[in-house]
């Protein structure tokens, strides 16, 4: 009995994860709409693309060290310990492949309890962990379009979405992170982890690649750029949003025991957790997921004058805003800090905008950026003094730690992203000339486009009698 | 013979481990992977500079360009 509870349980976890993969993919449906709605029409083909080819390159390069570096770094390595061994995860080991438990003869680096626990874990946690690293590469495509060079963003791309990102999770948002331990960082639905370095990520994209041609005026004041479909847009938000359950299921461990736990947590019964194994359940972040939106909408809706676009960023902003303690929040506290952070963030891109000149096609700095960023603070203030783990001897949630660990995502995204773009800057490779800007990036292919219409067009009129 | 060494599941699972075909060739599947993945950076940026060398010998007279921006 014993063996099939364990067994029902594998299996229950194999499939929960793979739905919120399913569920994860209508996010970047969501953004490749969202982008192409933002972009003029001589750009579309290229925006779609750019979005779209970050999918599989993320895909496999988060095969090939992504995975790794998530169970290889929780200790830094060199602060609370050192490299952790995770065979498991390595690209050549048999457990990243089609495997049923057992270990064949002759079969290297698999051990009998990996075997057991990975064998079908292994390729759903890797699929939902790969489509939080698309996500987090997706967030930087919508700010720069227009005039980057598709190349230079696939690069970045991989570095934040297979390296970046999957780093600050193996810090704070891991059972074991030096981020948790030590500081006592709270960031159960990614605020920070994901969207606060993306954020990072495309202010320092933004600041190397400059504003689209036409942005400002001669004396410096930015020019509005509508986008060509604002019904596309907000669809795109939409599918953003619903394949935002998808993420925020796939934060949570849905079934596990206290002995399968391990920490402090007595009695026998079995719980979901959030990703340090604290305790939580599917119906507080429902609750919070809701009202958090709610917040958002409603404030973005007064703020932005009934805009649709900042109405439906808002609203997103609004989730990602209470995203770091949405796992233990009331909530009217997630539909109040919901509110007032995106409010805050929709002052600030435009504060931006004018006083640095900063030319963010979508709002992602603010939205993902800032928003993130102050989850992260609020965070600190609202559990402060909270377990932020269920295992002995980790520091409290306060906020010191959340502040410090929200600067840290910040600049982790900022910084190797900023070193990058210098130098790809410096070989040509960021941005499109002037004059292929005007002329749209697209040109190429709509000329090849419109003359297959004219021959084909021309073919079929001769054949008229 | 097959390319995974198993010819019938007349066997009790828990005794089998990987079942992709030729298993031991991980390191060498690898280095092809990554060996695709740079390939293909480095292809893609040859297309994307040729791509926008032609588009700046294009359009001369720069009509296409202005009808193009009236339609946003």
């Amino acid at each position: 009995m014993e063996g099939n509870l364990n067994a029902l349980t594998t299996i229950f976890t194999e499939f929960y994860y793979w739905v919120t993969i399913v569920m994860m993919f209508l996010i970047h449906v969501g953004f490749c709409m969202y982008e192409v709605g933002v972009s003029r029409r001589r750009n579309h083909l290229k925006t779609l693309m750019k979005n779209a080819m970050a999918i599989p390159l993320v895909t496999i390069t988060f095969y090939f060290f992504g995975w790794w570096i998530y169970f290889g770094f929780p200790n830094g390595p060199g602060i609370t310990g050192g490299l952790v061994t995770a065979p498991f995860a390595e690209p050549w080991n048999p457990l990243m492949g089609t495997h049923l438990s057992g270990v064949n003869p002759g079969e290297t680096g698999v051990t009998p309890t990996d075997a057991a626990l990975w064998h079908r874990l292994n390729g759903v946690f890797w699929g939902a962990f790969l489509l939080f690293s698309i996500t987090t590469a997706s967030i930087i495509s919508g700010s720069i379009i227009e005039r980057v060079r598709s190349g230079a963003f696939w690069i970045v791309a991989v570095l934040v979405g297979s390296v970046l990102w999957i780093l600050d999770a193996s810090w704070g948002w891991h059972p074991q992170g030096w981020m948790v331990k030590l500081w006592g960082y709270h960031d159960a639905y990614a605020s920070g982890v994901v969207h606060a370095i993306a954020g990072g990520a495309a202010l320092a994209f933004l600041i190397v690649l400059g504003p689209r041609i036409g942005k400002f005026r001669a004396d410096g004041t930015a020019r509005d750029i509508p986008p060509h479909n604002v019904w596309l847009v907000t669809i795109g938000l939409f599918l953003i949003f619903t394949g935002f359950w998808g993420f925020y299921a796939a934060c949570n461990i849905p079934l596990i025991s206290p002995a399968t736990i391990a920490g402090q947590i007595t009695g026998e019964t079995w719980t979901a957790t959030n990703i340090y194994l604290a305790p939580t359940t599917l119906s507080a972040i429902t609750f919070n997921f809701l009202m958090s939106l709610s917040g958002g909408m409603l404030a973005g809706y007064i703020v932005s004058k009934g805009d649709p676009f900042w109405t439906f960023s808002m609203g997103l902003c609004g989730v990602i805003s209470t995203s770091a303690g949405n796992d233990l929040y009331h909530p009217i506290q997630a539909l109040l800090i919901g509110a007032i952070v995106p409010t805050i963030c929709y002052k600030l891109h435009y504060f931006v905008e004018r006083r640095f000149k900063i030319d963010d096609a979508v709002g992602a700095v603010a939205v993902h950026g800032y928003g993130g960023f102050l989850g992260v603070v609020v965070a600190g203030f609202m559990l402060w003094g909270q377990p932020s783990s269920p295992y002995e001897g980790f520091a409290h949630i306060n906020p010191l730690g959340n502040f410090a660990g929200a600067v840290l995502m910040f600049v982790l995204g900022f910084a190797p992203t900023f070193v990058v773009c210098k130098i790809l800057n410096s070989m040509n490779l960021l941005r499109v000339p002037a004059k292929v800007e005007l002329e749209g990036v697209d040109f190429a292919l709509n000329h090849a486009f419109e003359a297959s219409v004219r021959e084909v067009g021309a073919a079929e009129k001769a054949m008229i009698k | 013979m097959s390319t995974n060494g198993m010819e019938s599941w007349a066997l009790d699972l828990k005794d089998v481990g990987a079942i992709y075909p030729f298993q031991g060739s991980e390191v060498v599947m690898v280095i092809i992977g990554l060996v695709f993945w740079i390939g293909w950076h480095v292809l893609q940026t040859r297309h994307e500079s040729a791509e926008i060398e032609a588009d700046m010998a294009a359009d001369r007279t720069g009509e296409e360009t202005r009808k193009a921006i009236d339609r946003h």
